[in-house]
């Protein structure tokens, strides 16, 4: 994973809530089985109608996402990050994040900063007043800025360490292995395996 | 240190599970009982162990099958769209390079992957259960605590069969009363959601509880544990009593002779101590339920069938409005429309919500002697082959297709079309899945949520309807 510790780039108001991940990647783009490439199916069915956000010039290279509240909702598929981040947004910014999409997008270095609505809005404004506006996010500060508005915004302590500094989770936890191992013996033997009897 | 605090049925599960407690920030490090695998959120994963040179840690807590993109009818015959053949030929290179049961398409255990699990006996009270796939949930209903996870997350549980996990909140839905005829848990889950929200469960387990949820059925439970994330919600559990081991018992992977006592004496203890304090609370009153259906594109936005289309207007919240508004354009929809007067084109009565047995027999009950009304078409999708082989036992794929509905093979389907079972564009379906979103059944097509009672005389009236209107 890239570490991340500051960002700028064109922010994209997405006025909307509950933009579940269904929205961001409709499920006939999660058929294939590479890592890469998810850009096009990323808001696909909104893509298509001429006046969305993505398709107006300024915010066609956005970077930062500013979205309603309950981002990511709905179903666990990763490919939501993906498509994210090989469109090429690093952060995605509103007041309420859905839990397991947060939990991908902290796995793959896309940063959800999370702000109050009220401070959602004020960039909403900022941004559709002067389209191509710049959001610069700030994780070892935890701040936004877009021009003179400043506010701060919430992630979990690890979660923003291990973006900092870039860090794989499965090397962090064989560091722990033989506690693993200990922990694994002492499972009750009632517990089913799944090979067949 | 005071006196002791009681434990909620989710700490106890949590409690049992941590491998290493988290420092400070650090998230506790938890044991995965079980991990279930399917073709869509799996291939990048094993891609990751190949690239780090990683085995799976233990490949007989782990089980895979094809769900997702399996078409429904001529399973006999090569998958005919190429990337879903490619994704589900795959999951199979993957499962024998690195050892893992599967159960393919054409397999007698083949079915939905939350469907296929229960009836193994695979899921237990008391365990740990994820998969790449938000209805994980579903497991719940045993006293498990399981939850979906990304590809990532399955990655890590394939080489360490362990989770870093931040503790969930606990969040209790209190149902009294009793569900009148007709009434069903797929009621209760939606009407638990247009109450507390989509957002409403986010950070919490919930853990349903009372009156209504002890009259249950496991397979009922597994409708309500299933939507828990529909509610935002990681997991939602029910502890464990009788009707759970009589579930259990006798099934291929449910502890036998000796190791069933000391199994059913443990799960016994899983249940919230009477002093444990919950973060949050909801009470729901089943004796005043009746039939609930969907008006909008979240799972939250749903109201008693005899209600009317709301007014966006009548919102106070902004953002309530604003969705409502969206919500009714994209679903074609007045407000003011009595819900019993929107017709459906399509009735689709399957997946992991409800594609299980008793299910199937609620339907065929409403369906019986009567026939699927003119220009709707109905799709029967048993959960599993075993659900589909059950049903057939008892004549049930006879009473469908002879009121003009049709029978199908196992999998997810017409849930969320990936497969060939899709709506087209301003089609409208009366569906006993679990979301609504836009496109979800298919670029395009409109979904209200439903229970099976509700969809089979939908089927027949064409619009949506309850038995009672028949």
């Amino acid at each position: 994973m890239e570490p991340f510790s500051k960002h700028t780039g064109v922010g994209v108001p997405l006025r909307r809530s509950n933009v579940d991940t269904d929205q961001i990647i409709p499920a006939v783009y999660l058929k294939r089985v590479t890592r890469t490439g998810f850009e096009d199916g990323l808001f696909a069915a909104w893509r298509s109608d001429e006046t969305f956000v993505l398709n107006q010039e300024p915010f066609r290279n956005g970077s930062v996402l500013v979205a309603g509240p309950d981002f990511g909702t709905g179903s666990s598929r990763e490919h939501a990050v993906w498509a994210l981040m090989d469109y090429g947004f690093r952060v995605v910014i509103s007041s309420r994040f859905a839990d397991i999409f947060r939990g991908n997008a902290g796995k793959q270095g896309l940063l959800t900063a999370q702000c109050e609505q009220a401070d959602v809005e004020q960039l909403w404004k900022l941004l559709e007043n002067e389209p191509g506006t710049d959001v610069t996010v700030d994780l070892n500060e935890k701040t936004v800025q877009c021009k003179d508005f400043l506010t701060t915004f919430d992630i979990d302590d690890y979660t923003r360490w291990r973006l900092l500094e870039g860090l794989d989770d499965i090397a962090l936890t064989l560091r722990h292995s033989d506690t693993i191992a200990e922990f694994e013996a002492s499972r009750p033997s009632y517990m089913p395996v799944t090979t067949p009897r | 240190m005071g006196p002791a605090m009681g434990k909620t049925l989710a700490e106890k599960v949590w409690d049992a599970h941590v491998v290493r407690r988290g420092k400070g920030a650090e998230p506790d490090l938890l044991y995965i009982d079980l991990h279930l695998v399917h073709e869509v959120t799996s291939p990048q994963a094993f891609d990751g162990l190949r690239l780090a040179g990683r085995k799976v840690r233990r490949p007989d807590l782990t089980i895979a099958t094809e769900d997702h993109n399996v078409p429904t009818i001529g399973i006999e015959l090569p998958i005919a769209d190429p990337v879903s053949r490619t994704q589900v030929e795959t999951l199979r290179k993957n499962c024998a390079e690195f050892g893992i049961r599967l159960h393919p398409m054409g397999d007698d255990e083949q079915g939905i992957v939350h469907v296929m699990g229960p009836q193994l006996g695979l899921t237990q009270p008391g365990m740990t259960v994820v998969c790449g796939d938000s209805h994980t949930s579903t497991h719940g209903a045993f006293g498990a605590m399981a939850f979906g996870i990304g590809t990532s997350e399955v990655e890590h549980v394939l080489a360490t069969q362990t989770l870093p996990l931040r503790r969930f909140k606990t969040m209790a839905i209190n149902v009294s009363g009793k569900l009148r005829p007709g009434v069903t848990a797929k009621d209760i889950i939606l009407a638990i959601i247009a109450k507390i929200g989509t957002g409403g469960g986010q950070g919490y387990v919930l853990e349903y509880r009372g009156e209504a949820i002890e009259a249950l059925s496991m397979e009922a439970r597994m409708t309500i544990c299933n939507m828990s994330i529909e509610a935002g919600a990681r997991a939602g559990m029910i502890a464990p009593d009788e009707t759970t081991f009589a579930y259990l018992k006798g099934r291929p992977h449910a502890p036998q002779g000796a190791e069933w006592d000391k199994a059913v004496a443990a799960w016994r203890q899983l249940r919230s101590d009477d002093d444990a304090v919950f973060d949050a609370e909801v009470d729901l009153n089943a004796d005043e339920l009746t039939p609930y259906v969907t008006w909008g594109t979240n799972p939250g936005q749903g109201l008693p069938l005899s209600e009317r289309v709301p007014d966006p207007a009548d919102f106070a919240d902004e953002t309530e409005r604003l969705a409502a508004e969206k919500a009714l354009a994209y679903m074609d929809l007045k407000p003011g429309t009595p819900l019993r007067d929107i017709k459906v084109d399509t009735v689709f009565l399957g997946s992991c919500t409800n594609g299980r047995l008793e299910d199937l027999r609620a339907a065929a009950e409403v369906l019986a002697g009567r026939k699927v009304a003119d220009g709707v078409r109905m799709l029967v999708v048993p959960g599993s082959m075993r659900v589909r082989k059950a049903a057939e036992e008892e004549g049930l794929d006879k009473v469908f297709k002879e009121a003009g509905a049709e029978w199908r093979a196992a999998g997810c389907s017409m849930c969320l079309g990936m497969n060939p079972d899709q709506l087209k564009p301003g089609e409208r379906s009366a569906s006993t899945s679990n979301r609504n979103f836009e496109g979800r059944q298919g670029k395009g097509g409109r979904t209200h949520l439903v229970s099976p009672l509700v969809a089979a005389a939908t089927a027949v009236r064409g619009t949506l309807s309850s038995p009672e209107d028949l």
